[in-house]
């Protein structure tokens, strides 16, 4: 087990030196390899997961895999901790159904690129890219301590840079790779203090040791601290609010990227860190609440500003960024098979959605879907499987996201928090309401785009559906979002006797529920929400316009994102370019200035002594020297009267 | 170890010693004076035979440096390493070299003066007491001072130290310095002068002044610590490429000072990686700086862009040096920053909550440098051609380097854990 944790790690880091330093000329070849690599991963954590779930029921821990080898290590002296680090594979529930999420993924992602990214110049640094993300998400999932975790954490974030800023002649590209990385570079630094605290405070940073260590040390301040501190770092990859600006952006890069690292894997590594690190969170009452109410608040702010953007592909990013923000709610009232169990019904819709986005934009070359219209008849493959994929993001039973949300919404009900199941509901209207607008808008109507826009219609009459290495992996995702809800039905549970939360406990698997009333809510509210969307966008019978209109201020402030990307650039070109100035201008005049003065007094002085010195420099260092080897022996006679005795 | 008499009537004797820190510097050395000699293979056009002279007497100033056993050696060593850095700045820099070589000269002067002076005066206050007049290192441990004595004579060493690290505010001299420096100067400027610093702090100043050192740690920390933040924001204001990295040099080497300062195990193992990473990663930086002008006739990064689609292999050095300044893992600046930071928590939280956000600082003047000089597409006027099989060899090696220095710490860590038992160095039991 722990060589095939290995193996799944490594296979992808070798595709991506392979093309790095061989194949980068033979573009076809590097794209194989990369594929190749991508699905020795998958079947490797398929293995994996049949290994964990065939063991007996209670048997926990042991029926995974956990080796580790020490990598650093400095001695304690003294009273001072030394530091031991150690990198190793955890191979458990939660990790091997994390990992076959993300190859899977991976490995369709990188077949419907073969497609996607025919002809482009960069080909293979982007296969190899897409190798390095594996191996950089693939080794954050299975590592067992948080320094390797922080490790591939940031390993993760660089190919997210990279791939963001992929055309990075454009300058909108580099900088939105730039704003990824920057910002996730403030949630890392928290992080990071708090990695080095947890180790401070408790001698190791293995999950194992740290969970039981943490029992220990409930309801202390420190525990408060790193705990708060460590939940910064999912904030910045998870894209929650106060985070969550560079992710919109960051729909710069490929659109496959989009779907692999921005929607389904990268961004949810915020979600299955807190997982992971669950004993930590869950001592911490106050963490846990924020966590919810973050999520909850980031889940309602992100659906409202998906609601009013035009671009096809950040109405989806806005979408990921209320389906984490569900995430969040859910592990922070408590529930982590709810979170982990929406991570991954999610990761399968939002990558067909991502991945349809892509094969509109592909075959019409154009984002805003008010300039699209009438798709559904000329990609019909694109189109039926676009549709699965909002209707299991809406929720409509007996689709993936059914099982997920309801999980939430009865999770956050059970434990008490009624704000947040409430907000829940408004959230999945909302929800259903901007995915079938963009359904409406982009696949129904006439091959003419409509006018809401009030841009000029394009005429799309040379779109036709994208080739087989693109519908392939839309179609096997348009399944898994059909049918992966199911592992989480009651029915499942009692046809097999386990459920998702099986998958991926540590402790004590929480069983699944079917709540008919919180059922009942949710269907009518997802439902109402696409017939409105039908209402406006469809039949037209409500002007879109008109609404805007008599919403007025609101929606300009939705439209312009709620002004926090305007706030954010104010405040860094005030503060940080402005400190930068002031320095500046402190080094140049300043301390510059009074050296600067010094010396000028000092050349004074040689060009005196230049007289009678023949040198230049030298002339004068002699001087000094010679000066003050006198002093030297002035001040000291007395000691040396000793010694020249 | 190799020891023979000198100045027998002084007690000055000419003795070399080699153990794992020595060693580790002693390779940098070796590797980086290479790649200084290679980088500045084509760009002199006058007076090579000269050049070549003077870079050999810089190195040979440091290998003194980090050899030396006896203080008086080392001060020696430690000048002759200054005069003909002086001449390589002033006769083969760039514009405004003769002010900055002057600069240069006189800030190292007045520290090396200094030191020479507490060399002195602690070789007379070791014979007064014990009646053995000696400069050998080995001799003076130990020497007991009353306080003030002891913190003077230290703080004597600190300033020759402190200037060429350098330790803010003493960094005046170092962007002009390290700008108008050839190519080779720079090299050896940044990758190897400013660890005589560092290697001198930990081999000298702590063990022989322990108490002085104590007592000053405070200060030194956060004079580290303004280091690392102030010289950050100086990089992110800066259009010059050469000076954005030296400026990114004040802030990294800031690290380093913190690093020795916290007087603990992993800070100073934490200082020795990211002194060979700085010497290494800001080395290559310079060097591939330095082609990037010969190539493009400009620093200018408002007139630089889009070098990585001309120009792919000096991208993807470009790339991975960036990735080495704001210290990402698998390289060896995230080991050194990790654990300096790890280090220095114990005592100095304020401290090192300041010194981490330099790592949010160095994402951003990074990528901005990144971004302005190979992201964007390729402007009319420039024109540069990639690196060839040689330079990519050079840059390579390098890189490689770092790399087993990010991936493989164990290894150098191994070597310091010997420090102790051969020249009484014992990190860790410090405070």
């Amino acid at each position: 087990m722990v060589e095939s944790a290995i193996g799944l790690v490594l296979a992808p880091l070798a595709s991506f030196i392979l093309i790095s330093f061989v194949t980068r000329r033979a573009a076809i070849l590097s794209a194989v390899i990369s594929i190749a690599a991508a699905g020795i991963s998958f079947a490797l954590s398929l293995s994996l997961l049949v290994g964990v779930l065939s063991a007996p029921a209670g048997a926990g821990l042991a029926a995974g895999a956990h080796a580790s080898i020490q990598w650093l290590s400095i001695p304690s002296i003294g009273r001072f901790r030394g530091l031991e680090i150690a990198m190793g594979v955890l191979v458990d529930p939660l990790s091997a159904t994390m990992s076959v999420i993300v190859s899977l993924v991976a490995f369709l992602v990188t077949i419907y690129s073969l497609g996607y990214m025919k002809g482009d110049p960069g080909f293979s640094r982007y296969f190899s890219y897409l190798s390095l993300f594996a191996f950089s998400m693939l080794g954050l999932v299975i590592a067992d301590n948080y320094f390797q975790t922080f490790v591939f954490w940031e390993l993760v974030g660089l190919c997210s840079y990279l791939l963001i800023g992929f055309w990075y002649a454009k300058p909108s590209a580099s900088d939105a790779a730039r704003k990824a990385f920057v910002t996730n570079r403030w949630a890392d630094f928290a992080f990071m203090v708090g990695v080095i605290l947890l180790f401070i405070f408790f001698g190791t940073f293995d999950f194992g040791q740290l969970s039981s260590a943490i029992a220990g040390a409930r309801g202390s301040a420190m525990l408060a601290l790193v705990a708060a501190l460590v939940f910064v770092g999912p904030l910045g990859k998870s894209a929650q609010f106060p985070f969550h600006v560079w992710l919109p952006d960051a729909m710069e890069g490929p659109t496959p990227v989009s779907a692999l690292i921005h929607a389904a894997t990268m961004v949810a590594a915020g979600v299955y860190l807190i997982a992971r690190g669950f004993a930590l969170f869950q001592s911490v009452p106050g963490v846990m609440e924020t966590m919810a109410y973050l999520g909850g608040f980031t889940a309602l702010f992100a659906a409202s500003i998906a609601l009013v953007q035009k671009d096809i592909k950040r109405i989806l990013a806005y979408s990921t960024l209320s389906q984490l923000g569900y995430m969040f709610m859910a592990l922070g009232v408590g529930s982590m098979s709810a979170g982990m169990f929406h991570l991954t019904t999610h990761a399968f819709f939002k990558a067909l959605l991502f991945l349809g986005a892509g094969s509109v934009i592909h075959a019409t070359e154009e984002q805003d879907i008010f300039k699209m219209g009438g798709l559904g008849k000329k990609m019909k493959i694109t189109a039926w499987t676009f549709v699965i994929g909002a209707l299991a993001l809406s929720g409509i039973f007996p689709l993936a996201g059914f099982w997920s949300k309801d999980e939430i919404l009865f999770a956050s009900l059970s434990s008490g928090h009624i704000g947040l199941y409430v907000l829940g509901i408004a959230v999945a209207f909302m929800t259903a309401f901007y995915m079938f607008r963009l359904i409406f808008t982009a696949f129904g109507g006439t091959a003419f785009g409509g006018t809401a826009s009030g841009g000029e219609p394009t005429e799309h009459a040379h779109v036709h559906e994208s080739g087989p290495a693109m519908t392939i992996p839309l179609i096997v995702l348009a399944v898994l979002s059909v049918f992966a809800g199911l592992i989480g039905s009651p029915w499942f549970q009692s046809a097999f006797g386990f459920s998702f939360g099986s998958f991926i406990f540590f402790g004590r698997p929480e069983a699944s529920h079917l709540d008919m009333t919180t059922a009942s809510i949710s269907t009518v509210v997802a439902l109402s929400g696409i017939f409105l969307a039908w209402l406006v966008y469809g039949k037209k019978l409500l002007k879109a316009e008109r609404i805007a209109a008599a919403l007025g201020p609101l929606y300009r402030l939705l439209d312009h994102k709620f002004y926090i990307d305007e706030i954010y650039a104010w405040v860094f070109a005030k503060i940080m370019l402005g400190l930068g100035i002031v320095f500046d201008w402190i080094d140049h005049y300043i301390v510059d200035g009074l050296f600067d003065g010094l010396g000028g007094a000092t050349r004074a002085l040689g060009r005196k002594l230049r007289l009678t010195q023949s040198g230049r420099l030298q002339g004068y260092a002699l001087v000094i020297f010679a000066a003050v080897a006198i002093a030297v022996v002035f001040i000291s006679t007395d000691l040396l009267g000793g010694f020249l005795k | 170890m190799e020891s023979h008499a000198w100045i027998p009537s002084l007690g000055v004797s000419f003795t070399l010693g080699l153990d794992g820190l020595s060693l580790l510097f002693v390779i940098l050395t070796a590797l980086m004076g290479a790649a200084a000699v290679l980088a500045s293979w084509k760009s002199l056009g006058r007076k090579v035979a000269l050049f070549h002279a003077a870079l050999a007497l810089v190195m040979a100033g440091i290998y003194g440096v980090f050899l030396s056993v006896d203080l008086f050696l080392f001060a020696f060593m430690w000048e002759l390493m200054l005069i003909p850095m002086y001449f390589l700045v002033d006769v083969w820099g760039g514009p405004g070299r003769h002010k900055a070589s002057v600069k240069f000269f006189l800030f190292s002067q007045a520290g090396g003066i200094l030191m020479f002076v507490a060399v002195v005066a602690l070789y007379v206050l070791h014979g007064r007491a014990t009646g053995v007049y000696s400069f050998d290192y080995r001799v003076l441990l130990g020497t007991a001072f009353d306080p003030a004595a002891g913190m003077l004579l230290m703080l004597g060493f600190f300033a020759a130290f402190a200037v060429k690290l350098p330790v803010f505010p003493l960094h005046a001299w170092l962007p002009d310095t390290y700008t108008e420096a050839p190519i080779g100067g720079s090299v050896l400027l940044a990758a190897l002068l400013s660890k005589t610093a560092g290697y001198g702090m930990i081999r000298f100043l702590l063990p022989l002044f322990p108490d002085a050192v104590r007592a000053f740690a405070p200060i030194a920390v956060w004079l580290g610590v303004a280091g690392i933040v102030y010289g950050g924001f100086m990089a992110f204001a800066q259009k010059d490429l050469k000076r954005l990295v030296s400026y990114t040099s004040v802030s990294h080497l800031g690290f380093v000072l913190v690093g020795i300062f916290t007087l603990t195990a992993q800070g100073l193992d934490g200082a020795v990686i990211q002194m060979l990473s700085h010497g290494l990663g800001t080395g290559a930086l310079f060097v591939l700086v330095g082609w990037l002008e010969e190539r493009s006739g400009t620093r200018d990064l408002d007139r630089l862009g889009g070098l990585w689609s001309m120009a792919p292999r000096l991208g993807a050095f470009g790339l991975v040096l960036t990735l080495g300044l704001v210290g990402l893992p698998g390289l060896g600046n995230f080991i050194g920053e990790f654990l300096v930071l790890s280090g220095s928590f114990h005592a100095y939280l304020a401290a090192t909550i300041v010194a981490g956000f330099g790592l949010v600082v160095a994402m951003v003047y990074a990528l901005r440098m990144f971004q302005l000089s190979f992201h964007g597409s390729p402007s009319g006027a420039l024109a540069v051609r990639d690196l060839d099989a040689p330079q990519v060899l050079l840059l390579g090696v390098l890189v490689a380097a770092l790399v087993y220095l990010g991936l493989f710490p164990q290894e150098v860590l191994k070597l310091l854990a010997a420090l102790g038992a051969s020249l009484g160095l014992t990190p860790g039991v410090m405070p």
